[in-house]
């Protein structure tokens, strides 16, 4: 079987991509991770013995892991078990909506400029280029210095610096769809170029737009807590990771469960997502698989 | 080629007062200046005066042409920051160290990272190509600052062998080289590992190997050094890299070097810092991208993009 072009429409494809991806061990236990968090997110209230903002044990500041503070007390007196746990939620939220938004950006630029090519992909792959060119950080510090930080300020900014990898896959992918046989025989029909786009080339580019999409999302969440790592990012009391950490640091000579904990979760989320991410494309895209 | 060059440098130039004026424009646009009440209380009257000391009462584009002409002649003014001292001067001074951390960084990166991409391509899907491509997607994936905690609570809380942070002789400085490398040694790996693999299983390869000759003389004179072209497109910027790869470092380390600048410029309005930094990184990044075009023609001579008219 040609399995060049997989799409992933059929249940066939489906089985087929999850029995490839069931051969990866990182992305098996990637996913593996990604789930018990997603869990623990979904369930945190009846899981965690305190909300993330309440500050109900003022007269144990600080105070160590133990039984019945799992991750310790912060500094003003929340538990430290359930910051961390609902920071799952907005780290994976962050994550997928950051690279959606990125979806909606980069698919249609990149199918546009692959279709059309002369000066529209000129023009796209020039904006491409300007974006990568410049270290996505800066940008990101730049936009949120303008616009002001905040959750919705920050998936926005984070998406507007994460489609260029998006794009440049899709406009790939249709570069070598619009010359197949259905596509010059639509063509030759007298089917109108925007629906030969989005009826026919962009469903059978679902691979590196799936692919695009989940590594998209650890890139976002890395990002994400970069910025708030400097105090740029989310605000307060929202628990995010990289805030958390940025806040333990002072104290990490003695009171490290505040760093070490939102730690852990951090690198064990980005890197799960990161390992799901490159298993699918093996899984999805063998041409793929040999240039990683 | 040489027309071809030309036109590459016109067409940076171009793209170079582009993205400094978006910078400029964008910098200006936030709201607040460097000498507002919550920074600074000063009188009105005082408070014009210094604005227009330092020419911050002239329309934007003046600004911008006045600060491009300046730069043009090396002449950076001073930071607001710190108005004690020339420009120049400040980033000497903090560069230095972050050049030097970073620097080391990189000279335990390059060679890991092309090694273990090497490696992993050579055995492909064994343990060692596991390994390497798991630690290569942890160094990537993770931010380095994470990394960074991790160094610190075993070398520095677990077994005491290193200062958690700090600027002042060998022992201070071991955490922060590891911490620059990582990400880097990282990227190469990977990148070495595909680009090696897509080149081993050339009918010239197969050639050289039918030919009798020994495994590694293959590796380093038939396949590496074709593999070196897309390896060399990622390796280039990294020396620019380490400049704002070093915010995170520096902050963890607290290491008097350049990276804090590139935040705080921003948050303290400091537009002649911030803009200078930035002019810096473009201009750093257009110039390795020049050198990496030129480079490619001379290590392939397949590439010849000025017959290309792009």
């Amino acid at each position: 079987m040609n399995v060049k072009t997989l799409s992933i429409g059929g249940a066939d494809n489906i089985l087929q991509t999850w029995r490839c991806f069931h051969k990866n061990k990182l992305g098996l236990i990637g996913l593996g991770v990604i789930f018990m968090f997603i869990f623990a997110a979904i369930f945190a209230p009846l899981i965690t013995p305190a909300g993330y903002a309440e500050q109900k044990y003022l007269h144990e500041i600080n105070n160590f892991p133990s039984r019945s503070h799992w991750f310790g007390v912060d500094a003003v007196g929340r538990d430290y078990f359930s910051r961390v746990i609902y920071g799952i939620r907005v780290s994976l939220f962050v994550g997928f909506t950051t690279a959606f938004i990125a979806l909606f950006i980069g698919v249609p630029l990149g199918a546009l400029a692959g279709y059309f090519e002369g000066s529209v992909d000129w023009g796209v792959m020039r904006l491409v280029e300007i974006f990568s060119v410049i270290p996505p950080l800066l940008v990101a510090i730049l936009f949120v210095t303008l616009f002001g930080s905040g959750l919705q300020n920050i998936i926005f900014i984070l998406a507007l610096v994460s489609w260029m990898d998006i794009c440049r896959l899709v406009r790939g992918e249709i570069l070598t769809l619009k010359e197949r046989e259905y596509s010059i025989a639509a063509k030759a029909i007298g089917v109108k170029p925007y629906r030969i786009l989005f009826r026919h080339l962009l469903p059978n580019a679902v691979a590196p737009i799936i692919i695009g999409l989940v590594l998209c999302v650890p890139n976002a969440i890395m990002l994400e807590a970069m910025l708030s790592f400097l105090g740029i990012g989310v605000n307060p009391p929202t628990p995010s990771w990289g805030q958390m950490i940025s806040n333990g640091l002072y104290y990490i000579h003695f009171y490290w469960h505040l760093t070490l904990f939102p730690a852990i979760f951090l690198a064990l989320t980005v890197l799960s997502l990161s390992f799901i991410g490159d298993g699918l494309r093996d899984a999805m895209d063998p041409k793929l698989r040999e240039r990683r | 080629m040489a027309t071809y060059i030309i036109k590459r440098i016109f067409s940076c130039l171009v793209s170079l007062i582009i993205v400094t004026i978006i910078i400029f424009s964008m910098m200006h646009s936030i709201p607040g200046g460097p000498f507002d009440e919550e920074k600074m209380p000063l009188s009105p009257a005082a408070k014009e005066k210094i604005l227009k000391m330092y020419g911050l009462d002239k329309p934007l584009y003046v600004q911008y042409l006045k600060y491009m002409w300046n730069a043009l002649h090396l002449r950076f003014g001073k930071s607001y920051q710190s108005p004690g001292e020339e420009m120049v001067d400040l980033i000497k001074r903090t560069l230095r160290v972050s050049a030097f951390l970073g620097g080391l960084g990189l000279a335990w990166a390059i060679p890991i990272g092309l090694l273990s991409g090497i490696i992993s391509a050579i055995k492909p899907n064994s343990f060692v190509d596991y390994l390497c491509t798991a630690l290569a997607s942890y160094t990537i994936s993770v931010p380095v600052y994470v990394s960074s905690i991790f160094m610190v609570f075993i070398f520095s809380l677990g077994f005491n062998w290193f200062p958690t942070g700090g600027f002042g002789g060998p022992k201070t400085w071991v955490m922060p080289i590891i911490a620059y490398g990582l990400f880097p040694s990282g990227i190469l790996a990977r990148y070495t590992r595909s680009s090696m693999l897509e080149i081993l299983n050339e009918p010239y390869i197969l050639t050289a190997k039918s030919k009798g000759l020994p495994m590694w003389r293959v590796i380093t004179h038939h396949a590496f050094r074709n593999a070196l072209i897309p390896i060399l497109t990622i390796m280039l910027p990294m020396f620019t890299g380490i400049m704002t790869g070093s915010i995170f470092v520096e902050k963890i380390f607290r290491i008097p070097g350049l990276g804090g600048y590139f935040v705080t410029s921003i948050y303290k309005r400091d537009y002649p810092l911030e803009m200078t930094l930035m002019l810096f990184i473009i201009v750093s990044l257009a110039l390795t991208y020049l050198v990496i075009d030129i480079f490619y023609t001379i290590i392939d001579p397949r590439v010849r993009l000025w017959r290309k008219g792009r």
